[in-house]
């Protein structure tokens, strides 16, 4: 398994997991944070590099095999095809920004969080290039315990008690995921984990509803839909900034990708019973999130619900099951991904200025930070799905695959759209229009870094939202391969 | 029978020892040289070089299972004594004394790996728990020590008989005490064999501490003096285990399908009581009473399962399991308040120690990159594999979920809670490393457990 590194995949494992625990070792102030950052850009570098080497002949660069645990049939399989590279590109722009926005922040122990935070980097890239079944088993945990310590240990003032909920939520629902992946891989013919295995298995109808319970229980918990969302409104409040961002841009995506991986094409026929069901639990819960987001006075809070929402829109388009409505989601848990930065970022940058997070004690602030207002009100409109925006091209081919699907039910989730712009732009009217009040009256407007930051999540919002092809192409790779079983059917 | 031999040649050895060494140290320091030997000889015997070849009348056959675990049950021996050695020399006059014992048990241990006859189990198992009797009350001065050990022993005694009895029906049926001819001769199930084998199984139970017949366990592992227990819950629990399998597998494994209800009913009653009674506990050392009770519940599932996926599964857990709750033992017997708030703040004054420690508790937990994923991961895949009884795998899933409660209440305090008053504890630079080292290996069985099984095979 420490074969060569002539290949993408391995580099995205092993350059995280290498400076993690170089971190970890390192007791030299503001060392660990320097290699993160490096690590980070270095990733987002190879990233970028299998973009431009994509297509046929560089197979071999984007696809990796070692043998691992041969008497089970396990092998350290990635690949990185149109789906992953998306997520891996996510999560390679998202954690330099993190990381750059956080540079001034000082932790104790600070080598062991910025150790922790590579970790779950590496966790995180594996979770989306795993090609076998236990191997995508390893990382999703592996993603999760280095989380769990983050914010246990650096996190708010009732963190322990939201962090456990958090990790038992998600640790039940993993224990589902092995239950059913045990199953699947006792059935393939020569028991294997490998997930070209597990797509050609034929499984009867019995067995795949239960199964598809076993791991929609899991992602469900993961992304989270309603009503599995509970513990992610505190776990959000309570962990360190950094973590926050990523969990909410990141880790959630986990579980909608889990659901494009692996459950789409394993269960076919029970996708086929319950998505109209599953749709509609959805699109009420987007609602009933929504709702709770326009009475929320806490940015923080605002901001989780609003994820909750989106994040069901993915999954509504997922379940729709059609081509155009799938290519839409990847997109958009790539925008989505962007976007909340922004939101997070400003959000924190307001409660570091004022000391308070609700929004109704806060006010005028464009009269004080103009910078800052132009930049989060674009991601405000970025996040209602404003045209020319990212998230509108996204929005709108889920939509597009929903309504073919539905109609009616495609109304139903635009309802949560409407209602989103409703809690935007309210908390955008309450923060940053009116009179200056006395607990903004001292903020400044964001520095260099901020303005870095936040131009370069501008620029991507502008770019995917004009022009949006070059991006569908690469999304294009596998999206096919997801619904071939569906065809038929 | 070169690990027979050695060990009880090197525990009488021990009990001279005393006599000749003054300093503490230096018995720790024979006696772990004495492991090293045992090492070795039960390597050249796995590697089929035999230094005594003596008749046992197939008394005694060792197999390759037999063999990879003696080395993995003197291999975790070494490592108690690692870990605990310091804490065994602060137990009365002469430590070389209870390293006696320690070896004797082992004795006793490596005639249990080999057993072929019923009368070789028997004396395997009391060879194993008249030293633990006297360990569990080593220390004279504390009443629940003395407490602990009169209950042991009473209910040692007690399961004793019922097993002596259980073979006497055994006998009366098969008229031989081999198990290969019990085996042969089990075509269907008579009112005597029956009774037999249920009243082994009761008695097999006891010495597992699988439920319903765990009552015992609880009270003795507090009793018993912290460094005591740590061998208790470890090293002769998986002996118990080993001898349960062995003998299940030889005398019994022809009517599998007609007791493998019975061990799926006890594994879960087990499971279920180990884990749901952990969660109440205030003390970690009777929180890991019932968490060794939990364990066994997963072994138990090796048991029930009888394939090759239970043989490797359960010397992996043999493996994984010892490592881990020795290292927890190892620190907790520095301390005097065992309870859960005495551990708060802990990684913050110890960042090696309590690192090593938590590796210990997320594999006992069976969190994947521990050995102890791999471990449960086994004992789940057996039993799916033996295909009956898909139930006793989600109870099993349901119970890794419950005991990731208490566990982490561990890992909460280690590491998330702040400090309140403190025990006042030293470790040494060695001590860390031993538990860092130990910490390291439950990783690698976590990352590369094929690597432990791979022994079976070459």
């Amino acid at each position: 398994m420490f074969a060569a590194f002539d290949n993408f995949p391995s580099l995205l494992i092993w350059l995280p997991l290498v400076a993690g625990v170089l971190s970890f070792f390192i007791k030299k102030e503001g060392a660990p944070r320097n290699i993160s950052l490096l690590s980070s850009i270095l990733s987002l570098a190879i990233v970028i590099a299998s973009l431009l080497f994509s297509g046929q002949q560089h197979a071999g660069l984007n696809q990796v095999s070692y043998i691992w645990l041969p008497d089970l049939g396990s092998s350290f399989g990635f690949i990185l095809d149109g789906l992953t590279k998306i997520l891996c590109l996510l999560t390679a722009i998202v954690f330099p920004l993190v990381l750059l926005i956080t540079n001034k922040d000082e932790y104790k122990n600070s080598n062991a969080f910025y150790g922790l935070l590579m970790l779950t980097q590496c966790g995180l890239m594996g979770v989306f290039m795993a090609t076998d079944a236990l191997v995508f088993y390893f990382f999703w945990e592996l993603a999760l315990i280095p989380v769990y310590f983050l914010s246990s240990i650096w996190g708010g003032d009732k963190r322990i008690k939201a962090t456990f909920k958090f990790f038992i939520y998600t640790f039940i629902g993993s224990l589902f995921l092995l239950i059913g992946i045990l199953y699947l891989y006792l059935q393939t013919p020569h028991q294997s984990f490998n997930l070209a295995a597990f797509y050609n298995l034929r499984l009867s109808a019995p067995e795949q509803h239960w199964l598809f319970f076993l791991f929609f229980i899991a992602f469900a918990i993961k992304m989270p839909i309603f009503p599995f969302h509970t513990w992610q409104p505190e776990a959000y409040e309570q962990a360190p900034r950094p973590v926050t961002m990523i969990m909410s841009s990141i880790m959630v995506k986990m579980g909608v990708f889990g659901l494009i991986r692996w459950l789409l094409p394993l269960f076919p026929l029970a996708v086929k019973d319950y998505n109209t069901g599953i749709i509609l639990l959805i699109t009420v819960g987007m609602i009933y999130v929504s709702l709770i987001a326009i009475y929320q006075d806490s940015i923080k809070r605002l901001i989780a619900y609003s994820s909750i929402a989106h994040i069901g829109l993915m999954a509504a388009g997922i379940f729709s099951l059609k081509e155009i409505a799938l290519q839409g989601v990847i997109l958009q848990m790539f925008n989505h991904g962007i976007n909340i930065v922004a939101l997070w970022i400003a959000a924190d940058f307001l409660e570091r200025q004022t000391g308070v997070t609700e929004i109704s004690q806060l006010g005028g602030v464009a009269q004080k930070a103009p910078k800052l207002t132009v930049f989060l009100v674009i991601a405000a409109m970025a996040n209602i799905a404003l045209p020319l925006t990212n998230a509108f091209v996204g929005e709108f081919t889920i939509f597009n695959g929903l309504y073919q699907f539905n109609p009616w039910l495609a109304a139903l989730a635009g309802v949560s759209i409407i209602l989103s712009a409703v809690y935007t732009l309210n908390m955008i009217k309450n923060i940053f229009y009116g009179e200056v009040v006395p607990a903004t009256t001292e903020v400044k407007d964001i520095g260099r870094t901020h303005i870095l930051v936040f131009s370069i999540i501008t620029l991507l919002v502008f770019v995917i939202g004009i022009y949006p092809s070059p991006i569908f192409k690469i999304i294009q790779e596998s999206t096919a391969l997801v619904l071939n079983k569906y065809g038929s059917l | 029978m070169n690990t027979i031999i050695f060990s009880a040649l090197w525990g009488v050895l021990m009990m001279y020892v005393g006599f000749i060494v003054k300093k503490q140290k230096s018995a720790t320091a024979f006696a772990v040289l004495g492991l090293i030997v045992l090492l070795i000889v039960s390597w050249l015997e796995y590697a089929g070089v035999s230094i005594f070849t003596i008749d046992m009348q197939g008394m005694l056959r060792y197999n390759r299972l037999s063999l990879v675990f003696n080395l993995v049950m003197i291999f975790s021996t070494l490592v108690y004594f690692l870990l605990s050695g310091s804490d065994i020399e602060k137990f009365g006059k002469s430590s070389s004394d209870y390293y006696a014992l320690l070896f004797f048990i082992l004795t006793g241990i490596s005639i249990i790996s080999g057993f072929q006859s019923l009368l070789m189990l028997f004396i395997g198992i009391e060879i194993i728990s008249i030293p633990l009797y006297i360990l569990a009350g080593s220390e004279k001065s504390n009443l629940k020590s003395n407490e602990a050990a009169l209950k042991y022993f009473l209910m040692g005694a007690f399961s004793t008989g019922i097993m002596l009895m259980g073979i006497a029906f055994l006998y009366g049926d098969a008229g031989t005490f081999y198990v290969e001819g019990i085996n042969l001769g089990l075509g269907k199930i008579t009112p005597m064999l029956a009774v037999g084998m249920v009243l082994l199984m009761a008695a097999m139970s006891f010495k597992v501490s699988a439920a319903p017949f765990h009552f015992w366990t609880p009270d003795v592992y507090d009793g018993t003096p912290t460094v005591f227990t740590s061998f208790m819950a470890t090293i002769v629990k998986a002996a118990g285990f080993f001898a349960f399998f062995r003998l299940f597998e030889n005398a019994f494994g022809n009517l599998h399908s007609d007791w493998e209800i019975l061990i799926a009913v006890i594994a879960t009653l087990t499971l279920l009581i180990g884990n749901i009674t952990a969660v109440f506990q205030q003390s970690i050392k009777r929180m890991l009473s019932y968490s060794s009770i939990a364990q066994a519940g997963f072994m138990l599932m090796g048991v029930f399962a009888l394939n090759t996926f239970a043989k490797h599964g359960l010397i992996l857990y043999f493996a994984a399991y010892s490592f881990a709750t020795l290292g927890i033992f190892a620190v907790l017997a520095k301390f005097k308040d065992h309870s859960i708030e005495a551990f708060n703040g802990f990684a913050k004054r110890y960042p090696l120690v309590g690192f090593s420690m938590l590796i210990c508790i997320l594999s006992l937990a069976g969190i994947p990159l521990t050995g102890g994923f791999f471990a449960k991961y086994y004992m789940l895949l057996a039993v799916i594999k033996y295909g009956k009884m898909f139930w006793l795998v989600i109870v099993g899933i349901l119970c890794a979920a419950i005991s990731v409660y208490y566990y982490f209440k561990l890992v909460q305090a280690i590491y998330f809670k702040e400090a309140a008053q403190r025990e006042d504890v030293v470790f040494t630079r060695s001590f860390e490393l031993m538990m860092l080292a130990n910490a390291i290996l439950i990783i690698i069985l976590g990352i590369h457990p094929d690597w432990l099984m791979s022994l079976l095979y070459m």
